[in-house]
């Protein structure tokens, strides 16, 4: 259960990406989950909707988008998806291999709400 | 409706103090392993068995963390190994900070080998670079061998896997090869040693590689 500590650095990047006074305004902040981060997109999700709940960006919801493993092999270059936890490339059997994807953890945008223009 | 974009890593600052541990140990010519586990692996123990064989020859120090209690630490500073304990209070990981700050409080200038024990658990410290140069993680015969492909992120993270309590095999549901297998498809990089510390077997290989040149990539 380190996802409270991730919700709490994911508001710091948004409160060093946003000004204060817009903080009301968030209504989405999208993240960039991998499969292989460590991290479950729900516990996540439910940290995290505690945590704005109490902020000053009470309509904030988090938009996981999950990012499934890939990889590389050095041995022949197939690009692959991982479907099962099997380092292995399924063209060439080799096990020198890249992840690619799947390890990420990133903050990607926050949308806001806009009032017809005004400063 | 207006975009701001972001594209930040959630971990960076964790990472960019991880990287300043890292130039720090390297700098220092330090050896910088991190330990991780599920609680009652035998972490601590396989510490004290080190202890013994190495002390000698190598300077070590630990750097020890813990939910609650500083009790690994007694065990080790009855080794006359300096020791700092960090206490995470409920926190199921070390961030690079939390050793920051520990390092502070040992004569690193006399260190040849330090160990970072992790707080037991099989999925949060894996996403947290502390700055060590290697990852060992460890296995008890006892929590049986599907393991690796339960936690697969540790596994494959890991540079060493310690498969330990090798003794009480007779009397649990767990096959070494398969467990070894199952680890190597996640890692077919990792090095495995089998020991156990009851009985000592496997503790001196442990050891030889620990102080010699392969471990640290030479």
């Amino acid at each position: 259960m380190h996802e409270l500590g991730i919700a709490q650095n994911i508001l710091d990047i948004v409160r060093q990406s946003v000004p204060g006074h817009l903080a009301p305004d968030i209504r989405k902040i999208r993240i960039r989950v991998g499969q292989f981060a460590g991290v479950i997109p729900d516990s996540l999700d439910f940290c995290f909707g505690v945590m704005a709940g109490e902020s000053e960006m009470k309509q904030a919801a988090l938009l996981i988008e999950e990012v499934p493993t890939a990889c590389r092999c050095r041995d022949c270059g197939r690009d692959f998806t991982m479907e099962e936890w099997v380092f292995l490339c399924p063209r060439c059997g080799g096990a020198d291999l890249e992840v690619i994807s799947g390890k990420e953890l990133e903050v990607v945008d926050i949308e806001l709400v806009d009032h017809g223009g005004e400063a | 409706m207006s975009i701001i974009t972001v594209e930040r890593k959630v971990l960076e600052k964790n990472d960019q103090i991880a990287e300043r541990n890292r130039r720090f140990f390297r700098d220092r010519g330090i050896f910088v392993l991190n330990l991780v586990s599920s609680p009652g692996a035998g972490k601590t123990s396989i510490l004290e068995r080190t202890f013994e064989r190495m002390r000698d020859g190598c300077r070590m120090a630990v750097i020890e963390g813990d939910v609650q209690t500083d009790l690994d630490a007694q065990r080790v500073a009855q080794y006359q190994v300096p020791v700092v304990q960090i206490v995470t209070m409920g926190g199921f990981h070390l961030e690079a900070g939390l050793v920051a700050d520990a390092m502070d409080k040992l004569d690193l200038e006399r260190t040849d080998l330090l160990f970072i024990e992790n707080v037991g658990n099989l999925v949060c410290p894996s996403g947290y670079d502390l700055g060590e140069a290697l990852k060992v993680v460890v296995l008890s015969t006892t929590e049986g061998d599907d393991k690796p492909l339960k936690y697969p992120a540790m596994f494959r993270n890991a540079s060493v896997l310690i498969i330990n309590k090798t003794d009480l095999i007779p009397y649990v549901n767990c096959r070494l090869d398969v467990l070894r297998g199952n680890a190597l498809k996640i890692n077919p990089d990792l090095r495995v040693f089998e020991i156990s510390c009851q009985t000592g077997a496997g503790i001196d290989a442990w050891c030889e590689w620990l102080g010699g040149k392969g471990a640290r990539g030479q």
